[in-house]
């Protein structure tokens, strides 16, 4: 798997990144799209953000795993970009509340999904 | 499956510009059960992994020993993803089921449709605390044995050392095969809708 050693690198980079903000509210599958062309003075990571999912929607955690920073840390990034409407965000609708049963339309979907596979 | 090794980067297997909803499942297990084989034998991406970082002050569980400070403990976890229609896209989670990684379930893996336990027969108990927790988190789950040895324990001796519910269904599998793959998600996902029709009272989670 990844080579990448996070346990020796240093917490304050992506503190630096940040600000040392935390946010949870951004769902791993919820979807990013630019609404925007990269622009100067954006820092490094928001014009890679932008090309990532200029296209097409990018999931957070794709852009996670595409920029190797912590989910956590692309949260934050997200969230600013999406305060400054520079991105738009499509968040799961299907997924179900804490201790209940996804509903059936959705495992009817996800069935027929698995099946034509 | 050949084409999977030369797989262009996954910025090349793009969503659908209509993608609009995403869903999840876990697949949960001990060290080198399968799970990235799994992710990887179903998943329309080449499996990516990242990790999510908390410092320790925020973790909330003791840990004896553990050094108070400026520490950071790492979880790492690799998906992949399944495209079901226009709109829904499916991403497989492997996620690691040891005890440090419980504290980030919820962040990391609430709102899942469900889960798939893997189990090494060889290991049985290394499974035990996955359960447990999934349990605890309300988050129905089918458990799957991947087998590593020609011979092992038959399902119903599994069961018991799992100490399973007999409602839950328990499964072989061979997680390189897409086809046994594919067939342990469409049990998960057949559980979850044959728990809609419990009758109620019955529904233990
Ligand atoms: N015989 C057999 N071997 C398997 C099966 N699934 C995986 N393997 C092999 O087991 C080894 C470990 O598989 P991985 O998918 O890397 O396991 P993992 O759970 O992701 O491992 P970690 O991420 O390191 O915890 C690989 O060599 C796989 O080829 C299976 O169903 N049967
Ligand atoms: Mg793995």
């Amino acid at each position: 798997m990844s080579a990448r050693r996070h346990e020796q690198e240093d917490p304050d980079r992506y503190f630096t990144i940040t600000g040392g903000r935390r946010d949870a509210s951004l769902d791993l599958v919820a979807l990013v799209v630019a609404e925007i062309g990269p622009l100067p003075g954006m820092t490094s990571e928001q014009v890679r953000i932008l090309r990532l999912c200029r296209d097409h929607p990018v999931a957070v955690v794709e852009l996670s795993a595409h920029l190797a920073l912590p989910v956590s840390v692309v949260r934050i990034l997200l969230r600013d970009m999406l305060a400054d409407g520079r991105i738009s965000v499509r968040h799961p609708v299907s997924a179900p509340e804490p201790e209940q049963l996804p509903d059936l339309e959705t495992l009817k979907q996800v069935l027929v999904g698995l099946q034509n596979l | 499956m050949d084409s999977r090794i030369s797989d262009p980067p996954a910025a090349a297997t793009p969503l659908r510009g209509t993608a609009a909803d995403g869903l999840k499942i876990v697949i949960v297990g001990g060290f080198g059960v399968g799970k990235t084989t799994m992710v990887g034998s179903v998943s329309e991406i080449r499996p990516l992994s990242t990790e999510e970082v908390m410092t320790r002050a925020g973790v909330g569980i003791d840990e004896p020993g553990a050094v108070p400070g400026k520490t950071t403990t790492t979880v790492a976890f690799d998906f992949g993803r399944i495209t079901l229609n226009d709109r829904q896209v499916l991403y497989l989670f492997g996620a690691p089921g040891q005890q440090r990684f419980w504290f980030l379930w919820d962040q990391l893996f609430g709102g899942s449709l469900g889960a798939v336990v893997l189990v090494d027969t060889r290991r049985i108990e290394e499974s035990w605390y996955a359960i447990d927790r999934l349990e605890h988190h309300g988050m129905p789950f089918v458990v799957a044995v991947n087998r590593f040895a020609e011979r092992g324990p038959s399902l119903p001796k599994v069961r018991a050392a799992l100490d399973l519910d007999e409602r839950v269904p328990l499964v072989e599998c061979d997680a390189r095969l897409r086809e046994s793959s594919k067939t342990v998600l469409i049990e998960l996902v057949r559980y979850l809708t044959a728990l809609h029709h419990r009758p109620a009272g019955e529904d233990e989670r």
